[in-house]
């Protein structure tokens, strides 16, 4: 008898969803139903995840795998989902879009993920990863009356859908030069050298690429984030983002650990290209949106540099990276909820002109968060980067440093236009006030964290570094 | 001694900065900012004196050194103090309540956002001076930045966005190759704790790469020719508390970083990069004194003539010699009260008068005779006459220099004849000659907070002019120390060439 509990989460999570969906199905104008159950349903997978952290295994002829590497991106993925529930609330019902296939939408992405990342086979890592982008399509063109949403929907469904293909022919070329499909039994038939399964790796690397946007595959980003409802960016933004950095260490690390030496250069050239491309790009945006598009492209880059180290080292300072990430993004789009005047949310920069009269804890959370964004100590944005790059140059990788370092002072110049746009420049009128503990509780979290962290910092390096990393 | 007085002393202001946050008065909320603020860093200056006080200056090393476990195996979060970082921290102590006088009269708006920016500011430069980490070091000496954009973009001048911007840009650029360096010493020498560093000695292959890491850091921060542009317009958009504390402090942790850092890492680089440093000094000192020359503005002057300073502060620095090292220092010092004092004197007149132009001055001894006795024993104070603190450190550089390189230092002389010439012409044209303008004529002498701050100025000045042992006997014994750790690598260096 094989051990369940260790897909406990998942069956758990396939349940719920079906039932919440009838649930949706049968009752009028449920989304507010729906959503409280899904709430229910991720505080209850924290748990069970929590209970069964550290156990370690795996499942159907090793084709599942679950460990406290899996447990804690799932960890992360969930508080990542929890609290952009939390903060898009509000805008929501107010947009109108509160259909009750939001909240299951986001869950069967979810559901998507955890199969992603805890697969250990091609087969169902393909079919985690497909459930999940399907389920961001529909996610993208939400706002179905809106022009934009639905062109974006269109655009990331067709790039993603090309993407897919190629991985899954990589995938298929992988299986031919192998002759398996198991990630481990892939890496023990790597150690003659097998110019096939290079091919095969480097389908594969593209198609991951374009599910994180690292450069050159970021193109749909910017029209996706800006086309879609806010509510949905800030999905985007974040939760795939953490999926798609796991799988991005599994694969390198187990079917690929002996090809290290081939997508090094890869992964370093896309950390490189990312880097340099959002802080570039990112200077001539008006859209907040466009401009968060363009930053995370930046931020994955760093997050793929602690990666290209191939050092376990490495990977921690990557998944230390994404989780500040995550926590500053949260705050960011907590802020973004935060920017409505006269019944409007407003999307450009400008709009926050002043500001800081009228809204001073809005002004100084965005001072706060920008700041870290931008790097710069004592905020927890630069031990994240700092930690990247203690493990960069212990591998050596000097250029890569330095061209870094250098493009995080490119980016500062646009983090700081956001805070001289909100503390310099003369007064407009003045936001709303929304009064949402949701989005108050986030960005009041998001804030604190990032100020204290310096504290404490090795708090979230313990918990990095115990992850089971082969 | 137990109690973690360095600690107490770098938290303190952002504890008072805290304070100010969440008070909350209904009436005269301004009043009530300024008096805790004013608290805070009267204490914090008590405390300053009290371990200056009870420093030891004849013990080798450093004291109060506080240790704690940081970054798990990795970082310790490390304070000390010697006899060099020890007067800083009472210089930083010493102007920051002076900061918060001046502003009683010259922040309109914001006062308690202003105030708080301030005290946040002084922990973070009193940290940058305790710290004996490389990674907490770097940390405080980044931190400062963001109060510093904030203070010149927020109650700055017209241009205050460009020179923000300029501000922030130019001094993160220098540091992140700074940063580089450090990871790289971490992965060298296996630790960024600056006195192991000292103790385990950095190959000498490597120190050129670094030491060059380090100097393009301090270099745009200090500022040397030609990375000094962002000074002077700093200066000029800064409220004039910002313009002080720039002037007086932010630009002396560059110094400090070269003697501590620069000096005690990489010896042999030091001793390497030697032509490089005199030429920029002495560009330095020459071109921007003739650039002060050609001011019209008296805060642009005041800023050039701070890069002219700070030129001699590099180049006794790179003498290596016990006069030169003691005079950068003593320079430091005096012209961090000096330069802040200058910037006061033109916050006075431009709260007065609206204008920092020197055109739209002239004769004002006459209706403000307190204010021109002031100002002139600072100017006289700034080229450097006999008497003063500027004369102390300018003659010890000058002995330094002449030790090592005779032209150089003739050089460096003629800066100081090129610097009596604009500040006397300053001082000429603003205060000398016929009262003609309207508005000058009714104008009103100093009042009481700018007289105290200003004659608390004008007193230290004259003392350490006349008394300069109270700061040299202090730094005595870390500067003696300091070259014989440096001379012991230049020989180790130079036995293993042979």
């Amino acid at each position: 008898m094989e051990n369940f509990d260790l897909i406990l989460p998942e069956i758990f999570l396939s349940l719920s969803i079906c039932i919440t969906l009838l649930i949706g199905v049968f009752f009028k104008n449920s989304y507010n139903l729906v959503t409280n159950i899904s709430y229910i349903i991720i505080i209850s997978l924290l748990l069970i995840i929590f209970n069964s952290y550290n156990e370690s295994g795996n499942l159907f002829s090793n084709s599942f795998v679950s460990n406290s590497f899996t447990n804690f991106f799932k960890i992360l993925i969930l508080l990542g989902t929890l609290f952009v529930m939390l903060i898009t609330q509000n805008f929501i019902k107010e947009m109108k879009i509160n259909y009750f296939e939001y909240p299951l939408l986001l869950l069967f992405s979810i559901l998507g993920m955890f199969f992603m990342i805890s697969s250990n086979d091609l087969m169902s890592f393909y079919l985690g990863l497909e459930l999940q982008s399907l389920a961001l399509y529909i996610l993208a063109s939400l706002d179905r009356d809106n022009l934009k949403s639905n062109e974006s929907g269109i655009k990331y469904f067709i790039l993603s859908a090309l993407s897919s293909g190629l991985l899954l022919y990589g995938c298929s070329l992988l299986y031919g030069f192998t002759g398996s499909t198991n990630f481990e039994e892939i890496n023990l038939k790597m150690e003659i050298e097998n110019t096939g399964a290079v091919f095969a790796m480097v389908f594969i690397l593209v198609g991951l690429a374009f599910k994180v946007s690292a450069v050159p595959f970021h193109m749909w980003t910017p029209d996706v984030y800006e086309g879609s409802p806010s509510s949905v960016t800030s999905f985007f933004a974040i939760v795939p983002k953490v999926a798609g950095i796991a799988i991005f260490i599994r694969f390198l690390q187990i079917p690929f650990e002996q090809l290290i030496d081939e997508w090094k250069n890869i992964l370093i050239f896309m950390a490189l290209a990312s880097m340099i491309l959002g802080a570039v790009a990112a200077i001539g945006q008006t859209n907040i949106k466009r401009l968060i598009a363009y930053s995370s492209i930046g931020h994955i880059g760093y997050a793929l540099a602690g990666v290209s180290t191939g050092t376990a080292a490495g990977y921690s300072s990557s998944i230390a990276y994404i989780t500040i990430y995550v926590i500053m993004n949260l705050g960011v789009f907590g802020c973004i909820f935060l920017m409505k005047r006269e019944g409007k949310y407003c999307e450009d920069i400008k709009d926050l002109a002043g500001i800081s009269k009228q809204n001073p804890l809005l002004a100084i959370s965005f001072l706060i968060i920008m700041f870290s964004l931008a790097g710069i100590p004592p905020l927890a944005g630069f031990f994240a980067k700092f930690y990247v790059f203690i493990s960069v140059i212990e591998s050596g990788m000097y250029t890569l440093a330095i061209v870094g370092l250098l493009s995080t002072v490119i980016s500062a110049f646009y983090y700081l236009r956001i805070i001289k746009i909100i503390y310099f420049d003369e007064i407009s009128n003045p936001f709303d006030k929304i009064k949402n503990v949701g989005i108050t509780l986030t960005i009041f979290l998001s804030c604190s964290i990032l100020v204290l962290f310096f504290l404490y910092p090795s708090i979230l390096n313990n918990i990095v570094n115990e992850l089971s990393i082969n | 001694m137990n109690f973690p007085i360095l600690s107490s002393i770098t938290l303190l202001p952002a504890l008072g900065a805290l304070f100010i946050l969440f008070s909350k008065s209904e009436k005269n909320e301004n009043r009530n900012a300024i008096n805790l603020s004013l608290f805070t860093s009267v204490v914090n200056l008590f405390l300053a004196i009290f371990l200056w006080y009870s420093f030891d200056k004849s013990f080798v090393g450093f004291q109060f050194v506080e240790e704690q476990n940081w970054i798990s195996g990795f970082i310790k979060f490390k304070f000390g103090i010697d006899g060099i970082s020890i007067l800083f921290i009472v210089l930083t102590a010493f102007i920051t309540p002076i900061c918060i006088i001046s502003c009683i009269n010259s922040v309109k708006t914001r006062l308690k956002e202003f105030l708080i920016a301030i005290l946040i500011l002084e922990t973070f430069m009193i940290g940058v001076f305790c710290s004996l980490d490389l990674v907490v070091f770097y940390i405080f000496f980044e931190a400062g930045l963001i109060p510093m954009f904030l203070i010149i973009g927020i109650w700055g001048g017209p241009k205050r966005v460009y020179a923000a911007f300029k501000f922030f840009l130019f001094t993160l650029l220098g540091s992140v190759l700074m940063l580089v360096a450090i990871i790289s010493i971490y992965w060298i020498t296996g630790t960024t704790d600056v006195t192991q560093i000292f103790e385990i000695k950095i190959p000498v292959k490597y120190q050129y790469v670094l030491w060059l890491a380090f100097f393009s850091s301090f270099a745009v921060k200090m500022p040397m020719w030609p990375v000094h542009t962002w000074l002077p317009d700093a200066h000029v958009e800064a409220p004039t508390a910002g313009s002080v504390i720039l002037a007086a402090i932010l630009l002396k942790m560059a110094g400090y970083g070269f003697l501590r850092f620069s000096i005690g890492m990489f010896p042999v680089a030091s001793e390497y990069f030697v032509p490089l440093i005199y030429t920029l000094s002495i560009i330095a000192i020459i071109y921007t004194s003739l650039v002060a020359l050609m001011q019209e503005d008296m805060k642009k002057l005041i800023a050039y003539s701070s890069v002219a300073h700070m030129g001699f502060v590099t180049l006794g620095i790179f003498t290596f010699t016990p006069q030169g090292i003691e005079g950068s220092i003593f320079q430091m010092l005096s012209h961090g009260l000096i330069s802040a004092a200058l910037f006061l004197c033109v916050g006075v007149l431009y709260d007065r008068v609206h204008s920092r132009l020197i055109s739209s001055y002239g004769g004002i001894v006459n209706v403000l005779p307190k204010y021109s006795l002031v100002f002139a024993v600072f100017m006289l104070g700034a080229l450097g006459l006999p008497g003063t603190s500027g004369f102390v450190g300018e003659i010890l550089i000058l002995i330094g220099a002449f030790q090592k390189s005779f032209l150089t230092a003739v050089l460096a002389s003629i800066g100081i004849i090129l610097g009596a010439a604009y500040m006397l012409w300053l001082y000429k044209r603003v205060v000398f000659g016929k009262l003609e303008k309207d508005e000058l004529k009714k104008l009103k002498d100093l009042n009481l907070s700018e007289g105290v701050v200003l004659f608390s100025l004008v007193t230290l000045v004259l003392f350490i002019g006349f008394y300069p042992n109270l700061i040299l006997d202090t730094i005595q014994v870390s500067v003696e120390e300091l070259i014989k750790n440096y001379e012991q690598a230049i020989i180790v260096n130079l036995s293993i060439i042979k």
